[in-house]
């Protein structure tokens, strides 16, 4: 037990020397839980329309108003001719290109029935697809307003109505960042416990003091507790601080679950990523070899983590993917349990699931860790 | 002259085989190299979209009668949704929530064929799981136009006409068919070839000076521009390998168009690349260590990369500052590029300014980097 | 010197696949001798220091450190012997005193044990106004002595020290092999691998490897007559010009 403590006392002398790697550790991820959230909104508004008008009447100047006022679109260009419309997505200063033919109001007061004609840029097929349906939603809204008119003017039809009522429970005022801060942090909280823990190890490798740790009477697992104590304490203080001051005062989250189910399974979950990154330095011999190894993976479970995507909306084969990715979980419970309020019993699965990967990567990385080989 | 130029190239190929033995003889770093964009485009075009589909959702139909189970069926049949669960209690729902088995309640009220039938105007309510906004939204909207459909289908009875009604044409540019591909292809093209380029050279330079084998290279009669220059040159040749890669796997695989010219998107991902080299050659005279170098590289490139050259998040959603600091990261000018060189065929005329301000920061950052590498030396 | 056998090695072989570093190596060594282990490189000189040290299970024969065995008891030879390389030696990052003790401590020592062998060991390089530098910043040669003298801290019985004195310059060396002998004087046993001849002539008994073969074993001076030359050089050379193995 003393050894361990011995080792202890080493590995924090050495992490908090190096100056180059301390504000990397804990200054660069809470700079980047301040800066991200405030970048990935999906939250498709700003869509950039130009109106080709080819008809000038009040109706499709009261369109065109209709449009700017509901808030999601941007007015960026008005013009006469369809050429020019296309020159603007072509360059990306228009997403949409809305094209309001000649006599456009005076074929709908003396037929009944007009065309307008939508060009979406669709390279990014969601927003094309948001942008065309908030449009089509807002002229026919226009064509019921027309129908109004006309119907006050002459006698109402009757019609039923099924009334729809939507209310949003847990996060009411539709707060995008409530969603991605917990997200983000439990990703930061991954990369700094995989990466730090299979560079460490690896370090001592490059520059031989490994053989003399290994010829020394120290245990294979007092070693490796030795090593992984101190980036469990450091990925538990890195989440603190995103946590309880970042999350709390910047973007005033406070959780509704139990913060100590919070810790508890962040406890578990460093484990189990400490282990990860034990084992990709059992089988690494340098620094870069250890890097690129887990940076790989990193990046694996980052898209595969239902961090920016759905993972419902992925297919089968992808899904399994994505549960077996620890990553997936810690996401699913830092927002269960900081947004949903969920509790022990709405988790305790994740809890096993967790404790079987933490068993798993710390019990293959400790077998492939020979202390004589 | 003529005599020293000849030495000169002979000592570089020297140290670019070394450098390109370095790189081969790791079989590790060589997943990264070329694992990573292969397994990017893969997830990417096969697993990760960006479009909210199949999601769980309870329902919790109080009438049981015909209309509702109608109205349920309409929404099963719909991609969008699978009914998960038919609640039998208001209670349960937010167990549902919780434990993630449900984003969406569907309540049905009591009565509601007769209400339908009397035109009494039932009330149906969503309740969604907030704590995702996003998906909220989009699901809430989804099953919107389901229930207007249905609605539409009961009037379908009583006959009334509209008497204007104007019907939009949509007319899809560049992707008729909505696919992910367009969008995120260009999108892993600045990822990787920007993290390959920094995160390698940064490491591989440290390294050199981490084992002190950067001293010897220096006191060899060989000038130190040349040292770094032979450090670049293999990781410009992997770089453009790995485009090639992943344009022949995004045109096999996902069926992406090649519209513009392939000359001047290898032209210009070649700037792009040393844009990106330069990069790391600055990170690599900032630090001491493989691990900051690698830290900087990682944490400073990866996620800023992933945000702001705009391929996952709108730009224009950002705050001002945010919007203002992407412009400084290079990738969001080679996405601009990449999309409409291989999708919008456009020509240099159309990407110049974007061209431009590459190299403008290629050379920026070459002066930089050159003038902390000299102070280093002396 | 006493008769006690501190290493003993019997028929000691290590395979990879088909390649044979080691080659059924029969020797012992007497607790506080000083016993020179020479070799080309490649001739198996690592291959079986490590198994020594219990870093490598061998393939087959036997093998005792300190009374135990290399195959079931490796973790009780490593509670008694020591180890330096030149390849590492030290924490770069530490100081000498963080060094000594984190050493000490795994070692098992008890905190004043750390202090008092500390202090001394201080004292006795000349150290004391350098305890709070990083050793990093110490030349090669005070890194050498001090990664000796930190590798005895425990009271080790055996000593392993593998090319102890690489790069470093004639006077260390001579101050490096002082501390050796004290060492010995106080009955530890060095085992010594080199590549310095001279070195060699400061050892009681030195063996020379050759192809994973163990080709003489003798004090210098019976070597020496042995082979009719005058130095330990050309005996190397003589048995060395034989080997297969290239360098």
């Amino acid at each position: 037990m003393k050894t361990i403590l011995f080792l202890l006392e080493k590995e924090f002398k050495q992490i908090f020397r190096n100056k180059a790697l301390l504000p990397m550790l804990f200054g660069m991820p809470l700079i980047q839980l301040i800066v991200l959230p405030l970048a990935a909104d999906y939250e498709i508004k700003n869509i950039n329309i130009a109106v080709v008008d080819h008809d000038r009447s009040a109706f499709s100047s009261r369109l065109t108003h209709k449009i700017d006022a509901t808030g999601y679109f941007r007015l960026t260009g008005f013009m006469d001719s369809y050429r020019e419309g296309d020159r603007m997505i072509a360059l990306d200063e228009a997403d949409l290109v809305l094209e309001i033919p000649a006599k456009f109001e005076n074929t709908l007061q003396r037929e009944g029935v007009e065309r307008l004609f939508l060009a979406v840029n669709a390279i990014n097929g969601t927003k094309a697809n948001v942008g065309a349906s908030y449009l089509s939603r807002i002229i026919g809204d226009f064509s019921e307003e027309l129908n109004q008119e006309k119907r006050n003017k002459g006698a109402s039809a009757p019609s039923s109505q099924i009334i729809v009522t939507s209310s949003n429970w847990f996060n009411p005022h539709m707060n995008y960042k409530f969603f991605m801060v917990p997200g983000i942090l439990a990703f930061l909280v991954t990369m700094i416990g995989g990466y730090m823990s299979a560079l460490n190890i690896v370090k001592e490798k490059e520059i031989g003091t490994i053989e003399q740790i290994n010829v020394s009477p120290i245990r294979k697992h007092h070693f490796i507790i030795g090593k992984l104590v101190p980036f469990w304490v450091i990925g538990m203080v890195v989440f603190s601080i995103g946590q309880l001051v970042v999350s709390r005062y910047i973007y005033h989250i406070i959780p509704v679950g139990s913060l100590l189910l919070l810790y508890a399974y962040l406890a578990l979950y460093l484990v189990a990523i400490l282990g990860f990154g034990l084992l990709v330095s059992t089988y690494t011999d340098t620094q870069q070899q250890a890097m690129s190894v887990a940076f790989f993976f990193v990046m694996i479970f980052l898209l595969m983590s239902g961090l920016f995507t759905s993972i419902d909306s992925m297919p089968e084969w992808a899904k399994v993917i994505a549960y077996l990715n620890p990553v997936t979980y810690f996401i699913e419970v830092m927002r269960g349990v900081v947004l949903k309020g969920s509790n022990w019993v709405d988790l305790q699965n994740h809890f096993l699931i967790m404790a079987l990967f933490a068993v798993f990567f710390n019990s293959w990385a400790l077998f492939n860790y020979r202390k004589s080989s | 002259m003529n005599a020293t130029i000849k030495i000169l190239l002979v000592q570089m190929k020297a140290f670019i085989t070394k450098e390109f033995y370095h790189v081969f003889r790791d079989r590790k770093s060589l997943l990264l190299l070329f694992g990573l964009p292969i397994a990017q485009i893969l997830l990417f075009g096969f697993a990760l979209t960006n479009e909210i589909k199949n999601t769980k959702i309870a329902v919790y139909d109080q009438a049981g009668d015909r209309a509702s189970k109608r109205l349920i069926q309409r929404v099963e049949a719909s991609k969008y949704f699978e009914v998960a669960a038919m609640l039998h209690n208001p209670a349960e729902i937010e167990g549902h929530f919780k434990s993630g088995q449900a984003r969406l309640v569907l309540v049905i009220p009591a009565q509601f064929e007769a209400d339908l039938a009397r035109q009494q105007e039932p009330t149906l309510q969503i309740i969604t799981d907030g704590s995702d906004p996003n998906t909220a939204n989009t699901i809430t909207n989804y099953l919107n136009n389901i229930i207007q459909d249905f609605q539409t289908d009961q009037k379908g009875n009583l006959q009334v006409r509209p008497e204007v009604r104007i019907v939009p044409v949509m007319r899809m540019l560049y992707n008729p068919q909505l696919k992910g591909a367009p969008n995120f292809v260009p999108g892993v093209m600045s990822l990787v070839l920007l993290l390959i380029c920094v995160m390698m050279t940064s490491i591989s330079i440290v390294r050199e000076k981490e084992l002190g084998t950067m001293e010897v290279l220096l006191v060899s009669p060989f000038e130190p521009i040349l040292v770094i220059l032979s450090k670049a040159i293999p990781y410009l040749v992997l770089s453009l390998v790995n485009l090639t890669l992943i344009l022949v796997l995004s045109v096999v695989l996902l069926e992406m168009p090649i519209n513009g010219s392939l000359l001047l998107l290898f032209g210009i991902s070649t700037i792009y690349i040393i844009t990106s080299l330069s990069l790391g050659l600055l990170i690599s005279s900032v630090t001491d260590s493989q691990q900051a170098a690698m830290l900087l590289s990682l944490m400073g490139m990866m996620l800023p990369t992933m945000l702001f050259t705009g391929f996952m998040f709108p730009i224009e959603n950002m705050p001002i500052p945010l919007q203002v600091i992407s412009h400084v990261v290079p990738a969001r000018y080679y996405y601009v590029i990449v999309k409409a060189i291989m999708i919008k065929g456009l020509g240099l005329s159309a990407i110049w300014k974007e061209t431009a301000i590459l190299v403008g920061m290629t050379i920026f950052l070459l002066v930089v980097s050159w003038r902390k590498f000299k102070i280093r030396l002396e | 010197m006493t008769n006690t056998i501190s290493i003993r090695a019997n028929g000691l072989t290590k395979k990879f696949g088909t390649f044979v570093a080691t080659d059924h190596i029969t020797f012992e060594v007497y607790a506080g001798e000083i016993f020179g282990f020479l070799g080309a490189n490649g001739a198996g000189k690592t291959t079986a220091m490590r198994m020594l040290c219990g870093l490598l299970e061998p393939t087959s024969g036997e093998a005792s450190v300190a009374g135990y065995d290399v195959y079931r008891e490796a973790e009780s030879i490593k509670k008694n012997i020591g180890y330096m390389s030149q390849k590492f030696s030290l924490y770069e990052d530490l100081t000498i005193q963080e060094n000594i003790r984190f050493f000490g401590g795994i070692y098992g020592l008890s905190y004043e044990g750390i202090r008092q062998k500390g202090n001394q060991l201080l004292a006795d390089l000349g150290l004391q106004s350098k305890a709070k530098a990083l050793v990093g910043d110490l030349p090669l040669g005070w890194k050498q002595k001090l990664a000796f003298s930190v590798a005895v801290l425990h009271d080790p019985k055996i000593v392993f020290l593998d090319e102890p004195t690489g790069g470093v310059d004639p006077v260390t060396r001579r101050q490096f092999w002082d501390l050796i002998y004290q060492a010995a004087a106080r009955g530890v046993t060095i085992f010594v691998t080199t590549h310095y001849m001279d070195e060699a002539e400061y050892c009681d008994r030195v063996s020379v490897m050759v192809d994973g073969r163990m080709d003489a074993l003798d004090s210098p001076q019976n070597l020496k007559e042995q082979f009719g030359v005058n130095s330990i050089e050309e005996v190397f050379y003589r048995l060395a010009r034989g080997a297969q193995r290239a360098d």
